[in-house]
């Protein structure tokens, strides 16, 4: 006991008045309130839309005719959302965005797989297996992710024509992959020569070729980045408008057009908790993604964008 | 047929407009240990991979084992490669890093076996078989790498700065292991570095190369003691050789090396052509060769200006004639900056380079 | 690969496999993006109208597109939503990517706020903000409810400024990832810079101006190439949130090309508007590209 105490004595009697130990830190600083208010009312305008959608999709018409958009609803009704699934019209149509939901998930599922597997070994191949005029070609796409879709849009249909897919999801499966190629090469060809050369090296020399080393060696390495390829198409996909209209036919409109069409159809008495509804049923599966990807979401578009 | 292992004949390569290696000829015995030395860019690690054919060269051929492989692909050329980074790949454990290439290559499983239980035994890694090489350390990584090299039952090994990712005391450790298994194996390797301590103390051979071409081809007792130029002389040995600036001159004793402050006796040089008077020439002298205080005939004044102890042996840096050169004493003899010292070399461990050609005289 | 044979195989066999898995690659490169915009341009000298023809009329239909009072309004509208898309969006987003910078708590959760509209589609967007910015029950309506009877606050049925009502819509869905991209700018810059600053006592605001804004250069300038391509191509959301209305006040450049391709039936105007639209992003791409990749590589 003794002993402790003339230690603490001891350390005690060596600080010298004056500031000693951790900086005091207030709180509530000027600084921080002017930090975190600005942070929060930003927060507050970015949820807005969000909470307007949902809070408008649980009313009834005839509150939604009464009341404020920002006021919780009365009563909370599921019906609009049920409406908007399975009955809502577009045009002839009355089976609501059920069908342009499943025509949605037609699309991006083979969008996406075959657009990542084309552009990874494409990536691989640009990365590993340089040959000449690659980079060229390359460049070219590149650069061609930066026409406006109009552009090509019409050629495309020509092509498409000629080889009787116009207006088919086979059609606009090849749309996709081919617009998602720029990025998609770019992200891999980066990620495949960030991976150490010596590890190709070492597989060639261990009598490796093309195909054996992309698919034993390099893919199951870079499964990160597969994933952020995934999330990059998926929303990207499931977000299109302009190829869904441009080279479908009306029976296989994916969701987006639906939804656009169900709202601004000019017949009728406007459901506007119907269309909220829709809106976020919509809006739904990218959210989905985006939230549970997290860090990986912000990964993808940063690498998607910073070397665009 | 003949001894030789690797034979490469006026090898040239080419980047476009860039000429990196340059008509280069080398033969390297069967069991050699050869190391190629040089500073980054000088193209030995390039040479390395054209020997592996992972570059492919614009002229020139390169044969192993007597047979023309300059057309082969890496696999079949009868070579096994070990990298700086180790180049394990990581999804695989230990054991399937090492059966990859066999599996590759269609080997029946009992022979793919014996050679990796062979393998581990050699190099002591039956117990990481099962890991993941992110679960090994450096060493035992570099192990591994040297194992997948191994199992491939090849003539030549090709080390590409094998221990450069290595500490220091693992990188002296792992140098004894390489040195041991060379010793054992008896194949041939070719080991880059740009580590004279790793050249010269595992080396049969070292070639020193500089801008893609080699520049001397030695023993490193030869490289160390007799460097064929400036350029190898000033590369090898750390600090590097003093130089001193001058011509070679006649005396009533020999000849003798002069410059505007300095004369030394050539008395005891081994020159290999005549020293003819007048000859514009550069001494050469290593910082160990030098005596302070000593008992040798000649004896100049220097002044202490830094020292540098390192234990085992201190370093002095000395004003002398001018400029300022590098002297190795023992440990313990301790001098005070400021202090006067008297200097003196023996000429027959000196080294003398004709200043135009730079070629040893 | 398989070559055992110590014959030199020819250059065009080396290589295959890599060759066959750069076929789509190259199709697209070729065939889409050149063959398709050259095949472009050249039809939109033509006066092709439900088919294209190859019946050239010269500038003609540059001509009829300039003097379509719809194209110019709709070349207005990009004029005044790109400038303004720009000014904001670089501006809030890197002053909240300054304001995320300053080592907050739940950083986490208002980066997931900040970019969660970027997930959105901007049909979505649209929508929504048809329906905030509805003058009978969105915002308007709401403070009039408050007392303010006379508040006009009404962008998408005011001709004048209804392409600010998209504006806004717009830097809802987009600033997200510009203050991401400015976030990862900031992040990269040396740690050893901001002591250097703060040892030296000068101001954390005059650090940002005068030395992390220039080192961020490149991270500026490619956040400016994206919002600007993105903001040429723009069409979703106008669909959805105006359909171009009131009358023509909203149109944009990129809904004019599908109209007059798919609707008008008058594909060669919709080819001069489209050619005229590719121009307008080589403004803005190839100084850029010539900055960052140089000059010397030949570009489309």
């Amino acid at each position: 006991m003794s002993d402790r105490s003339s230690l603490v004595a001891a350390s005690a009697s060596r600080l010298q008045p004056g500031p000693a130990g951790r900086k005091p830190r207030r709180m509530l600083s000027p600084r921080n309130i002017m930090l975190y208010g600005t942070l929060l009312v930003a927060a507050i305008y970015y949820l807005i839309p969000l909470y307007v959608m949902v809070v408008t999709s649980l009313k009834g018409m005839p509150e939604v005719r009464l009341g404020n958009i920002f006021s919780p609803p009365l009563e909370i009704t599921f019906e609009p959302w049920v409406k908007a699934w399975s009955q809502a019209c577009t045009g002839l149509n009355c089976d609501g965005l059920s069908r342009g939901f499943w025509n949605s998930v037609l699309i991006t599922i083979p969008s996406t797989l075959i657009s990542i597997a084309v552009a990874s070994v494409n990536g691989y191949a640009l990365a590993n297996w340089r040959f000449k005029g690659s980079e060229v070609f390359f460049t070219i796409l590149i650069v061609g992710a930066f026409i406006p879709y109009q552009v090509m849009i019409y050629p495309i249909v020509i092509v498409l024509r000629e080889l009787g897919i116009y207006g088919t999801l086979t059609g606009l499966i090849i749309v996709h992959t081919i617009f998602g190629m720029p990025i998609l090469t770019l992200l891999f060809r980066n990620y495949f020569a960030g991976l150490p050369e010596e590890l190709f090296k070492a597989a060639r020399i261990d009598g490796a070729g093309f195909w054996a080393i992309y698919l034993r060696i390099m893919a199951p390495m870079s499964l990160p980045i597969f994933v952020v390829a995934m999330i990059l198409q998926i929303t990207g996909i499931w977000n299109d408008f302009l190829f869904g209209v441009v080279f479908t036919r009306p029976e296989y409109y994916p969701m987006t057009v639906q939804l656009n069409n169900i709202v601004n159809s000019v017949q009728g008495v406007k459901e506007y908790n119907v269309n909220m509804a829709a809106t976020i049923l919509t809006g739904a599966v990218p959210l989905i993604v985006y939230f549970v990807s997290g860090r990986l979401f912000v990964r993808g578009i940063a690498a998607g964008a910073v070397k665009g | 047929m003949t001894n030789t292992s690797v034979s490469i004949k006026d090898l040239s390569l080419n980047f476009g407009a860039v000429s990196v290696l340059r008509n280069l000829n080398l033969d390297i015995r069967d069991g050699e240990f050869l190391v190629l030395l040089g500073s980054s860019g000088c193209g030995k690690s390039t040479l390395l991979n054209c020997i592996a054919g992972l570059l492919e060269i614009s002229e020139g051929q390169i044969f192993i084992k007597d047979r023309n492989v300059t057309w082969e692909e890496p696999k079949d050329r009868g070579i096994g490669m070990v990298f700086q980074s180790y180049a394990l790949y990581p999804q695989m454990s230990v054991e399937k890093n090492l059966s990859f290439g066999l599996k590759v290559a269609k080997l029946p499983q009992a022979d793919i076996d014996k050679r990796i239980a062979r393998a581990a035994e050699i190099l002591q890694i039956q117990p990481l078989l099962k890991r993941k090489p992110a679960e090994l350390s450096g060493g035992q990584r570099q192990r591994v790498a040297i194992g997948r090299a191994l199992v491939r039952d090849v003539d030549v090994f090709l080390f590409d700065e094998p221990l450069s990712n290595l500490d220091a005391k693992l990188r002296s450790e792992l140098r004894v292991e390489i040195k041991r298994l060379h010793q054992s194996l008896k194949n041939t390797m070719i080991y880059v570095t740009h580590d004279q301590i790793e050249a010269m103390t595992l080396a049969d051979r070292i070639a020193i190369m500089k801008n893609g071409v080699i520049q001397q081809l030695d023993s490193p007792d030869t490289i160390y003691n007799a460097p064929r130029n400036l350029f190898v002389a000033g590369f090898i040995g750390s600090p590097s050789m003093n130089f001193l600036r001058g011509e070679v001159a006649a005396s009533d004793t020999g000849p003798i090396f002069v410059s505007d402050t300095v004369r030394f006796s050539l008395d005891g040089y081994r020159a290999g052509e005549a020293l003819q008077p007048g000859r514009k020439a550069v001494l050469g002298v290593r910082p160990e060769h030098i005596a302070v205080n000593g008992e040798t005939a000649e004896l100049h004044e220097a002044v202490v200006d830094i020292e540098e102890p390192m234990g085992a042996d201190n370093l002095l840096w000395l004003k002398y004639a001018g400029q300022t050169i590098s002297v190795r004493v023992n440990g313990a003899r301790r001098f005070a900056p400021g202090a006067k010292v008297r200097l003196g070399f023996d000429p027959s461990l000196a080294s003398l380079f004709d200043a135009e050609t730079e070629l040893r005289i | 690969m398989d070559s055992r044979a110590a014959r030199r195989p020819s250059r065009l066999l080396r290589n295959i496999p890599a060759k066959i898995a750069s076929i789509p690659m190259i199709l697209t490169a070729l065939v889409i993006f050149l063959g398709g915009t050259v095949w472009t341009v050249v039809y939109s000298f033509t006066n092709s109208k439900l088919l294209p023809r190859l019946s050239f009329v010269g500038f003609d239909q540059y001509e009829r597109l300039w003097a379509a009072p719809r194209w110019i309004v709709s070349i207005q509208n990009l004029a005044i939503y790109g400038l303004f898309s720009l000014i904001f969006s670089l501006g809030i987003g890197f002053l909240l990517a300054v304001l995320m910078d300053q080592k907050i708590r739940f950083e986490n959760t208002f980066r997931t706020i900040f970019l969660y509209p970027f997930a959105l589609s901007f049909i979505v967007t649209g929508l929504v903000w048809q329906w905030i910015l509805n003058p009978e029950f969105g915002v308007q309506s709401v403070v009039r409810s408050l007392g303010w009877s006379t508040f006009t606050f009404d962008p998408l049925y005011t001709s004048s400024i209804v392409i600010y009502g998209v504006l806004i819509a717009a830097l809802w869905q987009g600033t997200g990832l510009v203050m991401c991209l400015m976030l990862a700018g900031l992040r990269g810059i040396d740690e050893d810079i901001w002591k250097a600053a703060r040892v030296d006592g000068i101001p954390a605001w005059k650090t940002y101006l005068f030395i992390i804004v220039p080192m961020m250069r490149g991270v500026f300038v490619t956040t400016l190439v994206i919002i600007a391509s993105g903001i040429v191509k723009v069409y979703d959301l106008v669909v959805a949130q105006t359909s171009g209305g009131p009358g023509i006040a909203s149109e944009v450049p990129a809904k004019y090309v599908y109209d007059y391709m798919f609707l008008a039936q008058n594909l060669g105007q919709g080819f001069a508007a489209s050619t005229m639209m590719l121009i307008t992003v080589a403004i803005i791409i190839v100084p850029w590209a010539y900055l960052e990749f140089g000059g010397g590589r030949k570009r489309v």
